[in-house]
């Protein structure tokens, strides 16, 4: 099938990097899905992960570290006709954005976030990131990181998020199928995409995900269950779940703005004779 | 009979202060009276000092007077705190049940006049009856006021409402019918006029100017602009969110604006502060976004609920890298009006942050202004917007296109076919994308900064006050504008030459400030912050030192009194 996302520009990524796999899943998902290329808006965070706009042809937003969800949130509600997806990784979203992942994770806006998370900063050469396990070497944890980790599938769930998934870079077909879902979910719905980074982490490599990940089918009931999810979502060790953990369908934000019923706000007029109304108000 | 006065109400904070000061605002309006009024109130919600001062005058004012002549007194404090302001023959009105006062006591030639207030909710509203026996009027416009301002209470509030009233100005009449010195002439005020303060006003031209998304997160002083929004976001489609922060806010509204959306923020200097990593973002998209930066005293959280023009350098300057920009300081609550409709316009054709510079002062005093200056509305078109139809393949709409006159280029919007870019915060190319070639580098940049030229054209160049050939010139910028308005007018009378030049188009400083500045006798640059920040900018823009700095900075507005005393005593 034709690459209709192609750009001039060839990635830039480490080899093997596992922004590789999840590039291509999204792509995956997004030609399976159908939008046309004018209606899909990325906001790219700043990290190895951003990197990815300057080959992938859709409208796209590169905003600033730990900024990109509450632009994606101004964008949806402006054009509510937008398939807006956010390409973030660990330290964009849960370090300084991470107030801003809560946030929207409890306004419920329809837009799709994919935490590229590989537990260090790559593009600043490997200190460890938020979702960093206890004991973790990394260049700011030279003997292993003390604080235990965020773990995004729990975090989304609690705040008010109503979807939750984990993928994993190296299973492209899967991933392929749960960003196809959470695009197709009315919702704030999150990906957590267990990554490698082949220079910054030998320790959590392809290899080592493989032992490890296990896919977990939750339907019915269970899925709209957000203790039970949060239970499965919260398993790491010697097995990690992978799958849809809790999928609800609640009114999102935009459908609780009264003024956007209808009609995309940016198309709105100016209510000539509402003003004039209101001007009376202040005699 | 009296041709002006200055009324005044003090109580706690929860006893309606601030409502009782609306509501005769709004009385002496519709009875064609000029007015207006200021508060002053600490940083808590109950408890504390609440005081709202209303100058009223038969003709037009543009400025509050710091003497007192009607003080309703609705606690003991409100006397301690503001007997220093009576003037000779003013009216206390006090009850007696919280302090006897006498004459002696307060040591001014007053007549002190006991009115047993009822409860704590009725005070204000029983006090502005009583003050209608004073200022010789009857409750015709008391009552139509109230009957707006509970309409959608009910008729039994309503009617609550007015005997509360009523029986405030039967007990000043029972009692002190022959107490006539601030009996007010007739209005003279023809063309009918508006009250609202600069935050309404600022929200009235936001929606005029075609304004989509507001994003604020809570902030004094631009407070009063979210409850215009919320209130009427349905009839004025528009979306307003509260963020967690002012970095989420202002990073939503780019993201609006990125999407079509005519969007702004509103915030004081330190949530400004946390925006300014955005602002300059805006600045290498090149997004349209209006920015209205309500002035405090600072540094940090500093006295939140007082006055000071201490953010104007801030304004201008803040963000990292260079980019242009737009800083607009309305001087009252027609500019605020008209300069945030124009802020809309500006930020679109330019694809430029700009900044409307108000304060506590303009954006929580109540002013008049003309039911025409808010007449004319009319459906803004984006010039710089392309059509969806335009744009036929995608080698015709480079976002970054460099090959401009103005350094502005074509903007496509997210769902139009053909015209995918990258709003990128990196440096990038014509389509976006990122780079860190020098030559693309220098040329964006430069592209960029081209629009100052541009932007210049429409600069505007200070209003003049007074006498064609002064012998003294006042210089201020934003809510000075009224005070030194009315300083010169007091000192005209006294046979002065003298003038003012307010400066509303504070950036890009237009050259020709420097022509007009080089032609006065003498400079006095009159300032609501400790260093004279305008000065300072002036100089460095014009070369032109103004030796003459008369700085206020202890929170509270320069008043016309001070000026002229200040000119007359030196």
């Amino acid at each position: 099938m034709e690459d209709k996302f192609i750009t001039s520009t060839k990635p830039t990524w480490c080899p093997g990097c596992g922004n590789f796999g999840i590039w291509l899943a999204l792509k995956n998902a997004l030609t399976k899905l159908a939008i046309p290329r004018e209606d899909v808006v990325i906001v790219y965070g700043v990290g190895c992960h951003g990197n990815m706009r300057d080959w992938m042809h859709v409208y796209g937003v590169q905003g600033l570290h730990g900024r990109a969800i509450p632009l994606a949130q101004g964008m949806k509600l402006a054009n509510s006709n937008l398939r807006v997806i956010v390409v973030s990784g660990d330290g964009d979203c849960l370090g300084e954005g991470g107030n801003h992942f809560i946030h929207a994770a409890k306004r419920n806006p329809n837009i799709t976030v994919l935490v590229h998370n590989n537990e260090v900063y790559g593009l600043t050469t490997g200190q460890a990131s938020p979702t960093a396990e206890i004991g973790f070497l990394t260049k700011s944890t030279p003997a292993g990181v003390v604080d235990p980790p965020f773990n995004p599938s729990t975090l989304s769930i609690l705040s008010g998020g109503t979807f939750a998934a984990r993928g994993f870079a190296g299973d492209i077909v899967g991933l392929t199928e749960l960003i196809e879902k959470a695009i197709s979910h009315k919702g704030f719905s999150v990906v957590d995409v267990l990554q490698p980074c082949v220079t910054f982490d030998k320790v959590h490599t392809y290899e080592w995900y493989r032992k490890r990940v296990q896919k977990v089918n939750i339907t019915g009931e269970k899925l709209r269950d957000r203790l039970a999810a949060i239970g499965i979502a919260r398993q790491w060790g010697d097995t990690i779940p992978l799958g849809v953990f809790f999928q609800t369908e609640l009114p999102t934000s935009e459908e609780r703005e009264m003024s956007l019923e209808n009609k995309p706000l940016y198309l709105r007029s100016i209510p000539v004779a509402e003003i004039q109304k209101t001007v009376m108000q202040f005699t | 009979m009296i041709q002006e006065l200055t009324w005044a109400i003090g109580g706690e904070a929860g006893f309606g202060i601030n409502i009782a000061g609306s509501m005769l605002a709004k009385a002496c309006s519709r009875g064609n009276y000029g007015v207006i009024a200021s508060n002053e109130y600490p940083s808590l919600i109950r408890g504390g000092h609440n005081f709202v001062s209303l100058r009223i005058s038969t003709s037009e004012i543009f400025a509050p007077k710091q003497s007192i002549d009607i003080l309703v007194s609705l606690n003991k404090e409100t006397v301690e705190f503001h007997k220093q302001q009576l003037a000779p023959g003013a009216l206390v009105l006090y009850d007696p049940k919280d302090y006897e006062w006498t004459k002696e006591e307060i040591g001014k030639e007053v007549t002190c006049i006991a009115i047993p207030f009822p409860t704590a909710l009725a005070k204000n509203t029983f006090s502005l009856g009583a003050t209608m026996v004073f200022l010789g009027k009857d409750l015709t416009f008391l009552t139509s006021v109230i009957k707006d301002l509970f309409a959608k209470k009910g008729e039994k509030v309503i009617q609550e409402n007015i005997d509360i009233a009523t029986a405030g100005y039967t007990y000043a009449k029972t009692n002190y019918a022959s107490v006539v010195t601030h009996v007010l002439a007739k209005g003279k005020i023809k063309d009918p006029k508006l009250i609202m303060n600069v935050c309404e006003a600022v929200g009235l031209g936001a929606i005029a100017g075609g304004m989509k998304f507001a994003a604020i997160y809570p902030m004094t002083p631009i407070n009063a602009l979210i409850p215009f929004f919320t209130d009427n976001a349905k009839k004025f489609n528009i979306v307003y969110k509260q963020p967690e922060d002012e970095i989420a806010g202002i990073n939503m509204a780019v993201g609006a604006s990125l999407a079509g959306a005519r969007s702004m923020v509103a915030t004081s200097g330190g949530g400004f502060a946390l925006m300014v990593e955005a602002v300059s973002m805006t600045g290498i998209m090149e997004v349209p976004l209006v920015i209205d930066l309500g002035m405090r005293p600072g540094p940090a959280t500093g006295m939140p609920t007082w006055t000071e023009q201490g953010e104007l350098t801030m304004a201008m300057y803040a963000g990292h890298g260079e980019f242009p920009r737009i800083v607009l300081a309305p001087g009252d609550v027609e500019e605020g009006y008209v300069l945030t409709k124009k802020a809309f316009d500006l930020a679109d054709e330019f694809h430029i942050p700009v900044i409307i510079l108000t304060d506590k002062y303009l954006n929580e005093t109540q002013w008049q202004l003309s039911e025409k200056a808010v007449g004319d509305i009319k459906q803004t078109v984006s010039k710089t917007t392309v059509n969806v139809s335009d744009i036929k393949d995608s080698q015709l709409c480079k976002r970054y296109d460099l090959r401009t006159k103005t350094g502005v280029s074509i903007r496509s919007l997210p769902g139009m076919k053909f015209g995918e870019y990258i709003a990128n915060s990196y440096e990038h190319d014509e389509d976006g994308y990122t780079t860190e070639d020098a030559g693309m580098r220098v040329a964006q940049v430069n592209k960029r900064l081209k629009k100052v030229q541009a932007i210049l054209q429409k600069a505007f160049v200070p209003v003049v006050y007074g006498s064609d050939d002064a012998d003294i010139t006042f210089l201020s910028f934003g809510s000075l504008k009224g005070v030194l308005k009315e300083a010169v007018s007091i000192l005209a009378r006294e046979g002065k030459k003298v003038k003012h030049m307010h400066v509303a188009w504070v950036y890009p400083i237009p050259e020709s400030i420097g022509e007009m500045l080089a032609r006065e006798k003498r400079l006095i640059c009159v300032e609501q912050n400790a260093t004279g920040q305008l000065a300072s900018v002036i100089k460095e823009a014009t070369g032109i030192a103004i030796k003459e700095k008369w700085l206020k900075f202890n929170g509270r507005q320069w008043t016309a009194e001070e000026i002229v005393n200040k000119l007359t005593t030196q």
